[in-house]
């Protein structure tokens, strides 16, 4: 709720979520946790979000990002990129939230998590068939 | 179980006081929990009981997901949250369609959500397909992940040479199996008797083979990498089918494009480790036509294929035969073209070409009341997030429903109760979610032993004893 910088000895970053129905949750988080960290620990309501607890295998924490966060962010593993490839409404500055961790310069960034219900959804399934 | 009988005496009291809504879901795999998970956080008052066909949850996910893949399978820790709600019940050991019609679940509650998954396999309808060497992907995967009645498959691994049909990620994970080395096995819940028959396998090589091209291959990048990192692996791939393929990737949409990246550098033979000494392959634009028997008829010795071409482009292509054949030696042959819901009862709309309930986002057609969510709605294909996604939006119908007063409230139902009674009436035992913690803590105990996460209890008598004691 302050809107002055905070203190070096206050190790927290605000994190602004825009949940999937478009309503704006901003939530102070620790420095070196990760945005599904700040999701668990403070109580977020995000439908489905962070199914395999943050061990690459779900994508369900997929977040949006602005591109100057996106570009600060520095570069993606191949693990992760395969991940996101399976994420309803991929975009260019996509990430999976369990592996972006706060630091201070991410202080007030905003993070849009997508929609997923169906009326949005991508039409096909195309690349995640399991079966055949 | 305590827990349970605890739940049905509150539903006792607070029925006096108005009517809450009363939903059962059939299936406790992902499509059921999360289903149900929906429900229960959208709506204070709402009762979800799950009734499952074997004495142990979560479906697929403890006997699909390859055990090499525990990540995947910390969904079960949210399931058992959602079964530990103090508004859900979970009943084992209760096979819908068969201890209790879908009509009597209708009468007893609200709303009934059919979550039964995809349980049979698509055949390949070709001569041969019945002959010993010969396996549904189903029934493989089952016999490794302790299904119980996939416990005695006793699969053949004596040749070198499998042929898998399909391309999608159960035949990766298949082939992930039969090749992967046995040290990353053992510290797998993969069960102790599939682990010593592989320990024993002369596979050495695995051919996976799709009736397209590799620009229409349907598995994901994850699994595709999997096998690109397997240790003491090498791909082996016909360099002739890659033709064109990296003058195509400019115009691709990017998970298609890396997918496709990464196979052309396995196909370039840059993959693999220099000491390999078990090969993996795909074989593209081919369909099988024959299994072909050995020279004493009792067994696979090859596999006949038809040569395809692709009519069209990208993901709709084609596959047309070209007249042309192609024969393949190999002892093992497994079929992963697909898993197949059945019918759970006449009284349900079932569509017998797509093999899905027919549904308008998890309504079912014409019958109120009735909804479906999971492989059983959509198809099985996709991920457990998929599924989720797709449960999510089941849920939010019946919400809505509910909201719109179509579910009638006003009738007094009796949930649980009634289908109780008639379990005990036709001596079915069924098996709550505390006592599928027992049979949870015995697993757990015997794989602790071995060094594995769980020894997987294969015989369904065992596990209704563990669990009544
Ligand atoms: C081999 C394999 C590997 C997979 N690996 C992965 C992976 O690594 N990652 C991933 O994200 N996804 C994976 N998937 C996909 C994932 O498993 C599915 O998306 C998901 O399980 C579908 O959920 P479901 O609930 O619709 O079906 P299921 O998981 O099949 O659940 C259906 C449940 O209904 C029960 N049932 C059936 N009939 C009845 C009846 N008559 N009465 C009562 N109960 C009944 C069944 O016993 C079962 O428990 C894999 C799938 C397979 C087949
Ligand atoms: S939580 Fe599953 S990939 Fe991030």
């Amino acid at each position: 709720s302050s809107s002055s910088r905070p203190l070096s000895s206050d190790n927290k970053v605000t994190v602004n979520f825009i949940n999937r129905d478009g309503t704006k949750l901003s939530v102070k988080g620790a420095i070196g946790d990760s945005l599904l960290d700040v999701v668990i620990n403070q109580n977020l309501d995000i439908d489905g979000f962070g199914a395999c607890e943050g061990t690459l295998a779900c994508s369900t924490c997929h977040v949006i990002l602005q591109e100057e966060v996106y570009n600060k962010l520095g570069p993606i593993s191949d693990e992760e990129m395969d991940m996101l490839d399976l994420a309803y409404g991929l975009t260019d500055t996509s990430r999976l939230g369990c592996q972006i961790c706060l630091t201070r310069s991410l202080e007030g960034i905003t993070v849009r998590v997508p929609e997923t219900a169906v009326d949005i959804r991508q039409p096909s399934d195309a690349g995640t068939t399991t079966s055949s | 179980s305590v827990n349970c009988k605890l739940k049905i005496c509150v539903r006792k009291l607070s029925s006096t006081s108005g009517s809450y809504p009363l939903v059962c879901i059939v299936g406790g795999g992902p499509a059921g929990f999360y289903t149900a998970q929906h429900l229960l956080k959208s709506h204070p008052d709402i009762h979800v009981d799950i009734y499952e066909r074997l004495p142990i949850p979560f479906g697929l996910v403890r006997f699909g997901v390859a055990p090499d893949h525990p990540e995947v399978k910390n969904v079960i820790n949210t399931f058992t949250q959602t079964a530990q709600h103090k508004h859900c019940c979970f009943f084992g050991n209760v096979n819908i369609g068969r201890d209790v019609s879908v009509k009597e679940l209708q009468e007893a509650y609200h709303a009934v959500v059919l979550s039964y998954g995809a349980e049979a396999n698509r055949r390949l309808g070709i001569p041969g397909e019945d002959l010993l060497g010969v396996y549904s992907a189903k029934d493989f995967v089952g016999w490794y992940n302790g299904v119980p009645c996939n416990k005695d498959l006793q699969p053949d691994l004596s040749s070198d040479t499998a042929v898998i049909l399909g391309q999608g990620n159960v035949a990766l994970d298949v082939a992930r199996m039969l090749l992967s080395p046995l040290d990353i096995l053992k510290k797998t819940d993969v069960t102790q008797p599939s682990l010593e028959a592989l320990a024993a396998s002369h596979v050495h090589k695995v051919l996976i083979v799709g009736r397209r091209g590799p620009l229409q291959m349907a598995c994901t990048i994850k699994e595709l990498r999997e096998m690109v990192n397997l240790p003491g692996t090498k791909p082996d791939m016909v360099t002739a089918e890659f033709e064109g393929i990296a003058e195509a990737l400019k115009e691709l949409p990017r998970p298609r494009k890396r997918l496709t990246e990464l196979l052309l550098k396995a196909a370039q033979g840059s993959a693999g480790s220099a000491q390999a000494t078990r090969q993996w392959g795909f074989r593209f634009l081919r369909s099988p036509v024959e299994i072909r028997p050995s020279s004493d008829v009792t067994r696979t010795a090859g596999i006949r294929l038809a040569v395809n071409r692709l009519e069209g482009s990208g993901e709709n292509a084609q596959a047309v035969p070209t007249g042309e054949v192609e024969d393949l030696q190999c002892g093992l042959v497994i079929n992963s073209i697909g898993y197949r819901s059945l019918p759970i009862d006449a009284t349900v709309p079932f569509d017998p070409h797509k093999a899905v309930i027919p549904n308008t986002v998890g309504r079912v057609e014409q019958v109120a009341g009735l909804y479906c969510s999971g492989w059983v709605k959509r198809g099985p294909t996709g991920v457990i997030a998929t599924t989720m996604n797709d449960s999510f939006d089941t849920a939010r119908a019946l919400l809505q429903d509910i909201e719109a007063g179509l579910l009638k409230l006003s009738t007094k139902k009796l949930g649980s109760k009634a289908i109780v009674t008639l379990l005990e009436k036709r001596g079915v035992n069924s098996v709550s979610f505390l006592e599928w913690e027992k049979i949870n803590a015995e697993e757990v105990k015997r794989g602790g032993r071995a060094g594995k996460p769980r020894e997987k209890l294969l015989d369904v008598e065992e596990m209704i004893k563990i669990a009544k004691t």
